[in-house]
């Protein structure tokens, strides 16, 4: 199968047009010895039906969310995805368009974006949103590159309870950004801001998690005056969906708020493509990477939505811009605002009181089964950690037999926690759900 | 049209999630939300009916001829939107164990095995997000390639050419090396006799796009990779362009040792309005041991994602990467098979037959065959009428298409750069080239009308100058001051832009 609509007649014309003998000859600029002398080798092309099939049995061969009790989390949510979303989101006007480099043929997506920027900056009382970053992690290390350039510092420092993915790819951009990575540990689960104090010294950001990887709810309101003490920039790294329960990092005193972007109307889809958002104070505005939208008028003095301040972008900056982004997640983060748009205030709230309330009817049920929660005297937000007992590779064994996935083992990213699973409850989960877990952990 | 803020009514909602009967639980006050968030209080069917009006003020491949240069804006099968919805793949949480994962595994493996043979290399990553952050994982291989052979410091310069995208120097900067560029010659190569004079052992690399954003493929390319791999350093070929050549000349034989390959361009995949893309990267054997990770192997008959590779320069991006997007590129790879190779003939073709049509109309700063796109240039109509290319643009959009890139490459002044892709019907193309001639006939007869232009769009001209003055980023709510009342500023020449 393929898409093509040129007809042998049209071929032929087009070839006496172009004035030459034979598509190879259109090649003729490409040195003999660089051309390639065989037909690649790949598998047959398939036809629709036959390319559904092949599909299918692969997507049939992976346990998803819907065969199996779910509560993996981690970073990456099952969140109830509205139909609407979907239907918005096929819309060939918006799907099939690029960048909005020419914004009279593009109101329609500069617009979104403008409401995108919008319900970011209004959800993390920032000043000024990008259009979207690649991913949770990825904005992690934008933040980074701001933060070096407004500050003129070149430490930046992670707490040890952000998630693991966003500190591993900001070590991987760190070399060259020329940036030294300091870790500041957590203690019983959240951080102890006496240690963001001391290491933000001389730091040009701090970032933290909030809540934390484990769940937890830091103290952020005095990790962001930590920061700021030493000098450094407040950046928190937050889940748009417990913004309707949590404080927005604005709020208190944080000068960029960032974060995946996929709990909030974007499938699980094996981790992507989501859309990582950043958000950030006026001040920053100018050292922002990617697209920000504007607003401006037309000739006739009409409103619109443009592409703005680009100067700081690649296509006229080039190797003085801001970020090197060009292509970013905008489908995603349209499908963000869709979601947030859905919820509305008072939906959002009760998503979060929802997350919240299941998380502690989950921790009760297994504390009276007899499993000891890791941090027990924290407050969490729809994810926290517990022993099972037994090495917790073990125990998402045994319990998967039961048809119930029970989290995420710690193991794999702490030292001491190889008995410990990271448990997420959200709204798709049921108290009789939960009730399966209970049961699929304390069974031997 | 109103924004969606401008329609919320408070009361109103569009959904409603569980409310399971269990004990509510306490935020901490102080870390308990202080001020309720204005998103739009809206019912469902106002919320729908919102974005389908956004959609109408919309262009996409779907609506019509989107040529605009570099960015490869072809057909996006439907099928490709099913498959990627199958809950199989949708539903697949990135930590489900190998075992239950086995078919996502097998389809990015069988990607990544396709990817090599198109580019004609040995290994490949999936993981980068975008043809850039593919630029930037490219540029740090070749830091820890140097590393490894104690040759870090002494290595500190990537050369690109004045055709390159702004991504290139963009990344170079950001992987923290310097910066040397080397000029085009009459023909619209590389200027050999330039590069020879700044390549030595302080030479890290070379980023080249080829073809090129000229749309010409490079002449010299064996005699330029030699210049590099004599003195040791290692190229890096920028896959923005692949569609021009695949099946037909693959980057590891013409000596690229890094390859990245864009996804949503070459292989189709919806580009959103901006995003989402994927930018794999494929290396050569020496290249192998820093790949970001992980990448997925196959043991036996069973598929592992590989997390042991103690040279990698670590992650790039969360989890195990953009999967819906390798699942539209995968189909749409075994959709042609081997027969990618016309896929690349009939982009070649479509272009030149664009070429041959446009030539006389508008000026042509290198007169060769072109690959997939190719670049002219409006300096007459601007010397002659006072027309720019950013005219142009505006007032094809009054005859149903939309524009080409414009004012990029650089180093060609009024820069019209043409990439029809595909799989446009021959009666597109002819449509194009009547009214591209229509336009240059304009120019001369009735100048004002393209000046004015668009005049069929939802807003006129917009004013990028006002906007990027008084930044205006985020409605305001009841504080809003927008821009109309703001007096007006002297117009001033656009920005240039690229893809």
């Amino acid at each position: 199968m393929s898409y093509l609509s040129l007809t042998e007649r049209d071929r032929e014309e087009m070839l006496a047009a172009v004035g030459v003998a034979s598509v190879d000859e259109l090649f003729r600029d490409i040195p003999a010895s660089v051309r390639f002398g065989r037909e690649l080798d790949l598998p047959p092309a398939l036809g629709e039906q036959e390319l559904t099939r092949h599909l299918e049995e692969l997507a049939a061969r992976n346990v998803d969310t819907a065969q199996e009790l779910s509560f993996l989390g981690a970073g990456i949510y099952d969140h109830y995805v509205p139909a609407i979303v979907d239907a918005v989101l096929q819309r060939g006007e918006l799907l099939t368009a690029y960048t909005p480099y020419q914004p009279e043929m593009s109101q329609g997506v500069l617009q979104a974006i403008f409401e995108y920027q919008t319900a970011v900056c209004e959800l993390t009382g920032m000043d000024v949103s990008n259009a979207s970053g690649y991913d949770g992690t990825t904005v992690a290390a934008d933040a980074c590159f701001v933060a070096k350039h407004a500050t003129g510092r070149a430490k930046v420092v992670v707490t040890e309870a952000t998630n693991p993915q966003v500190r591993q790819v900001v070590k991987t951009y760190a070399p060259g950004f020329g940036l030294e990575i300091v870790e500041v540990p957590h203690r019983g689960g959240v951080t102890n801001p006496a240690d963001v104090r001391r290491a933000a010294a001389d730091a040009a950001c701090v970032i933290f998690q909030q809540p934390n990887f484990f769940g937890c709810l830091e103290p952020a309101p005095d990790l962001a005056a930590a920061a700021n003490a030493g000098g450094a920039i407040a950046v928190a790294h937050v889940d748009l969906v417990s913004l309707g329960v949590l404080e927005a990092p604005g709020a208190y005193g944080c000068g960029m708020a960032i974060g995946e972007g996929q709990s909030a109307g974007n499938y699980q889809s094996f981790a992507g493509p989501h859309y990582g958002f950043l958000a950030a104070r006026d001040e920053f505005i100018r050292r922002m990477p990617g697209r920000i939208v504007g607003e401006t008028i037309d000739t006739a003095g009409e409103r619109g939505y443009v592409l703005t301040l680009q100067t700081r972008e690649q296509h006229i900056r080039r190797e003085k811009a801001t970020s090197n982004i060009t292509t970013n997640q905008t489908l995603l983060a349209l499908a963000g605002l869709v979601y947030l748009s859905w919820l509305g205030p008072q939906g959002i709230r009760e998503l979060g009181e929802t997350c919240m309330a299941l998380g502690e009817y989950a921790k009760e049920r297994l504390s009276d089964a007899g499993l000891e929660l890791v941090f027990p005297e924290r407050t969490t937000f729809k994810e926290f950690a517990v022993r099972v007992g037994r090495n917790a590779q073990e125990a998402v064994r045994s319990a998967r037999a039961r048809g119930v996935h029970p989290g995420y083992a710690l193991g794999r990213d702490y030292e001491g926690l190889d008995d410990a699973l990271l448990i997420a409850v959200t709204e798709r989960r049921s108290p009789e759900d939960v009730d399966r877990l209970v049961d699929a952990l304390a069974a031997p | 049209m109103r924004l969606i803020f401008e329609k919320s009514q408070p009361g109103r909602r569009g959904g409603e999630l569980p409310r399971p009967d269990v004990p509510p639980a306490e935020v901490p006050a102080d870390l308990r939300r202080s001020r309720p968030p204005r998103l739009p209080e809206l019912a469902e069917p106002e919320i729908l009916r919102h974005f389908t009006e956004l959609s109408t003020r919309n262009f996409g491949i779907d609506t019509g001829f989107y040529p605009l240069g570099s960015c490869t804006m072809k057909y996006n099968p439907r099928v490709n939107e099913r498959l990627v919805m199958l809950p199989g793949f949708r539903d697949l949480h990135p930590y489900q164990d190998e075992d239950g994962s086995q078919g996502a595994l097998e389809l990015m493996w069988r990607l990544q095995e396709a990817l090599i043979e198109i580019s004609g290399l040995h290994a490949c990553s999936l993981q980068p997000a975008a043809g850039s952050q593919g630029e930037l994982t490219g540029l740090m291989l070749m830091r820890a390639y140097f590393a490894d052979r104690g040759e870090a410091d002494q290595r500190d310069t990537i050369v690109t050419a004045d055709t390159a995208h702004g991504t290139n120097p963009a990344s170079v900067t950001m992987a923290g090396y310097k910066l040397a560029k080397v000029e085009t010659d009459a023909r619209g190569n590389v200027d050999v006799a330039h590069l020879r004079e700044m390549v030595n052992e302080r030479t890290a690399g070379l980023m080249l796009t080829n073809p090129s954003t000229l749309g010409l493929f490079d002449e010299h390319i064996e005699e330029i990779a030699t210049i590099f791999h004599e003195v040791g350093a290692l190229l890096y070929y920028d896959g923005a362009n692949l569609n021009a050549v695949c099946g037909i000349s693959r980057p590891g034989d013409m000596g690229f040792d890094i390859v990245h390959i864009n996804l949503h361009k070459t292989f189709s995949q919806p580009h959103g309005g901006g995003g989402p893309g994927g930018g794999p990267i494929v290396v050569r054997e020496t290249l192998e041991p820093y790949l970001p990770g992980p990448a997925v192997t196959k043991v036996g008959d069973a598929y592992r994602l590989d997390h042991d590779r103690p040279k990698s320069i670590g992650k790039v991006r969360g989890y195990t990467g953009p999967f819906g997007v390798f699942v539209r590129s995968y189909a749409y790879i075994r959709s042609y098979g081997p027969g990618l190779r016309e896929m690349s003939e009939t982009a070649v073709l479509n272009a030149n037959y664009l070429l041959a049509r446009l030539k006389d109309a508008y000026d042509l700063p290198f007169d060769r065959l072109c690959m997939h796109e190719f670049v002219l240039s409006a300096r007459s109509l601007k010397r002659e009428h006072g027309i720019s290319a950013l005219d142009v643009a505006k007032r094809l959009m009054d005859y149903g298409f939309h524009p080409p890139t414009i004012y990029f490459p650089l180093v060609v002044p009024e820069a019209l750069m043409i990439e029809p892709t595909e799989t446009e019907a021959k009666e597109t193309l002819d449509a194009f080239v009547d009214a591209m001639i229509a336009i240059a006939r304009e120019a001369e007869d009735d100048p004002e009308v393209i000046k004015g232009a668009p005049h069929g769009r939802p807003v006129r001209r917009l004013d990028e100058v006002k906007a990027a003055k008084r930044a205006v980023v985020k409605y305001g709510f009841e504080d809003h001051v927008g821009l109309a009342g703001d007096p007006a500023e002297p117009r001033q020449l656009e920005a240039q832009k690229g893809a």
